[in-house]
């Protein structure tokens, strides 16, 4: 991992949601999918975790997708400009496991959840089925992204007004019937994650999840982003900054 | 170059910068970004006899210039530390601190015995975490148990012993004398302020635990104004922490009577502070041609 300040050289900033690319080589160089950087926001003591939704080592070039969801994240929606430079450490945590590209990959996103799982639509391109699920038509995110890859996508609205009716989790338990896949992927809210988490259960295959909670360092030095696990059947309080953010579903206590 | 090199309580240093117990895990975990050895000392992350938990999140709230935690002291305990954290630190430069912390003298106790037969350097004796239920902070809020846990202490202690001591209290000077009349070795001040955040959309505490342990830039001035007290009235090496973000901070705590400063919440916002803050002091002596570091320690000249 590495800090440094580094350069906006896109940025499409509307309805609350943003768009960014920076040119950051030293953090390119060692980042993997589902990985996470820490951005400085002026006037906050915590740096704001946002997640890696592309990276590009021929170029340098790291994409982050993102919501305004506090004053942190407004000031960088608000006040960050192209040509602007942006404190960033990273990457930080852990990334998802990748099988081999000829494997079946299911991938959810549900919201603003779906940014860091891009990357998985790259990789598995033709062999990835994602879902992609948002509370409405204005919402929706990265849908051309996604189908760009070459993946099947399946977009849903809570509300109808785009796409399939309804949760993410209707089409997931469908697909796992219908279809066989070596690993599910999902980032969302909580109780999409152990919705989904339980459908890749009951079928035996392997679900990775990325969480999200309140986070200090982003090293693993101050422990306050925990999340309860269990391994070998005792619980214990991991952290998402160094554990995570991608954990086997398995192990989450939800 | 000028002398930043301190002793406290006997233990040298090589710089009077500590990481503060806390913020800096087991003291490894900056090691992309800097050496521990950048630090003259490292405080571990507090630990007690028995694994601990901690509590459920979220354990971090921001504030105005700083942040609340309330992570519980959630650590893996004194032996499973000793076994897989301290070797891990094994010849490096840098001097070990042990913060402890319990639910009943027994078991501060036993914690400081055990960790008295390693390669720890010192100890510093935690009466004042916030954010657990049992113990902590209670032994620390009255002159009577943070003497009588000092005094159960350092009969087993045979490390130097540093106390740290908690805010929240009415007179923090009454119970630094306490703890130096039992024997402490130095004290640490100020652990973290008990403060609230609440969400007014939903009218919930920010923390699941409600309340939480304030740091950060915000306390600066209080950690000032306490070290500044509690150096004028004890002996023993005064050991200051409390919102330090920069090398004139550092400086102006050792002004106040500190003879070395701890520093944590400021690497939250920059990793690199530490070594921001040491070669900051060093420029401050240079400027100032001031040969030595100890020079200013309690040179406030008060009105």
């Amino acid at each position: 991992m590495t800090q440094g300040e580094f350069y906006v050289i896109y940025k499409r900033a509307q309805n609350g949601l943003c768009d960014m690319v920076i040119d950051a080589p030293p953090i390119v160089d060692k980042a993997q999918i589902g990985q996470f950087v820490h951005v400085k926001c002026q006037g906050f003591t915590l740096r704001r975790p946002i997640s890696i939704a592309g990276f590009e080592p021929s170029t340098g070039r790291l994409r982050l997708v993102f919501e305004v969801r506090g004053e942190g994240t407004q000031w960088l929606y608000d006040h960050t400009k192209v040509g602007d430079a942006l404190d960033i450490m990273g990457p930080l945590g852990h990334g998802f496991a990748l099988l081999e590209n000829t494997q079946k990959a299911l991938i959810v996103g549900g919201g603003i959840g779906t940014p860091p799982l891009l990357g998985l639509a790259n990789h598995y391109a033709g062999n990835a089925h994602v879902v992609l699920g948002f509370q409405n038509i204005q919402k929706v995110i990265l849908e051309q992204d996604y189908t760009k890859t070459g993946a099947s996508v399946t977009v849903c609205t809570d509300d109808g007004s785009y796409g399939t009716k309804g949760f993410v989790t209707q089409p997931v338990q469908d697909l796992l019937e219908k279809e066989h896949f070596d690993i599910v992927y999902a980032c969302g809210p909580s109780p999409m994650l152990k919705a989904v988490a339980q459908l890749a259960g009951q079928k035996g295959v392997r679900c990775q999840v990325s969480l999200e909670e309140r986070m200090g360092c982003g090293v693993g030095a101050c422990l306050v982003c925990a999340c309860k696990t269990q391994k070998a059947g005792k619980e214990h309080f991991s952290h998402v900054c160094k554990d995570g953010p991608v954990f086997e579903a398995e192990e989450v206590c939800w | 170059m000028a002398n930043m090199s301190v002793n406290i309580a006997g233990v040298a240093f090589k710089n009077p910068v500590i990481a503060a117990s806390g913020c800096f895990g087991f003291g490894l975990e900056y090691e992309d970004f800097y050496p521990v050895e950048t630090f003259g000392g490292v405080s571990l992350k507090g630990m007690t006899l028995d694994e601990r938990l901690g509590n459920p999140p979220p354990r971090i709230a921001e504030s105005k210039c700083g942040i609340l935690n309330s992570v519980g002291l959630q650590n893996p305990g004194v032996q499973a530390f000793i076994a897989e954290e301290l070797p891990k630190l094994r010849g490096r430069d840098v001097v070990k601190i042990a913060n402890v912390a319990g639910s009943t003298v027994e078991d501060y106790c036993e914690a400081v015995e055990r960790l008295c037969q390693t390669e720890i350097d010192i100890i510093e004796l935690n009466i004042s975490c916030p954010n657990v239920k049992k113990g902590g902070a209670a032994f620390g809020v009255s002159c009577e148990s943070a003497s009588g846990i000092t005094k159960a202490v350092r009969k087993v202690c045979t490390k130097p012993l540093m106390v740290k001591l908690s805010p929240n209290v009415t007179d923090i000077a009454s119970i630094a004398q306490a703890v130096e009349n039992e024997g402490a070795d130095a004290v640490s001040l100020i652990n973290t302020l008990l403060g609230m955040r609440i969400d007014i959309r939903t009218r919930r505490p920010i923390l699941k635990n409600n309340v939480g342990g304030m740091s950060g830039g915000g306390v600066f001035p209080l950690a000032v104004r306490m070290v500044w007290q509690v150096k004028n009235a004890v002996k023993i090496p005064v050991v200051g922490l409390g919102g330090i973000q920069t090398a004139d901070d550092a400086i102006e705590m050792m002004l106040a009577g500190a003879s070395a400063i701890q520093i944590g919440t400021v690497m939250m916002e920059d990793p690199m502070a530490p070594v921001k803050i040491v070669q900051g002091m060093q420029e401050y002596l240079t400027k100032y041609h001031i040969n030595d570091i100890n020079e200013i320690v309690g040179q406030v000249q008060p009105w």
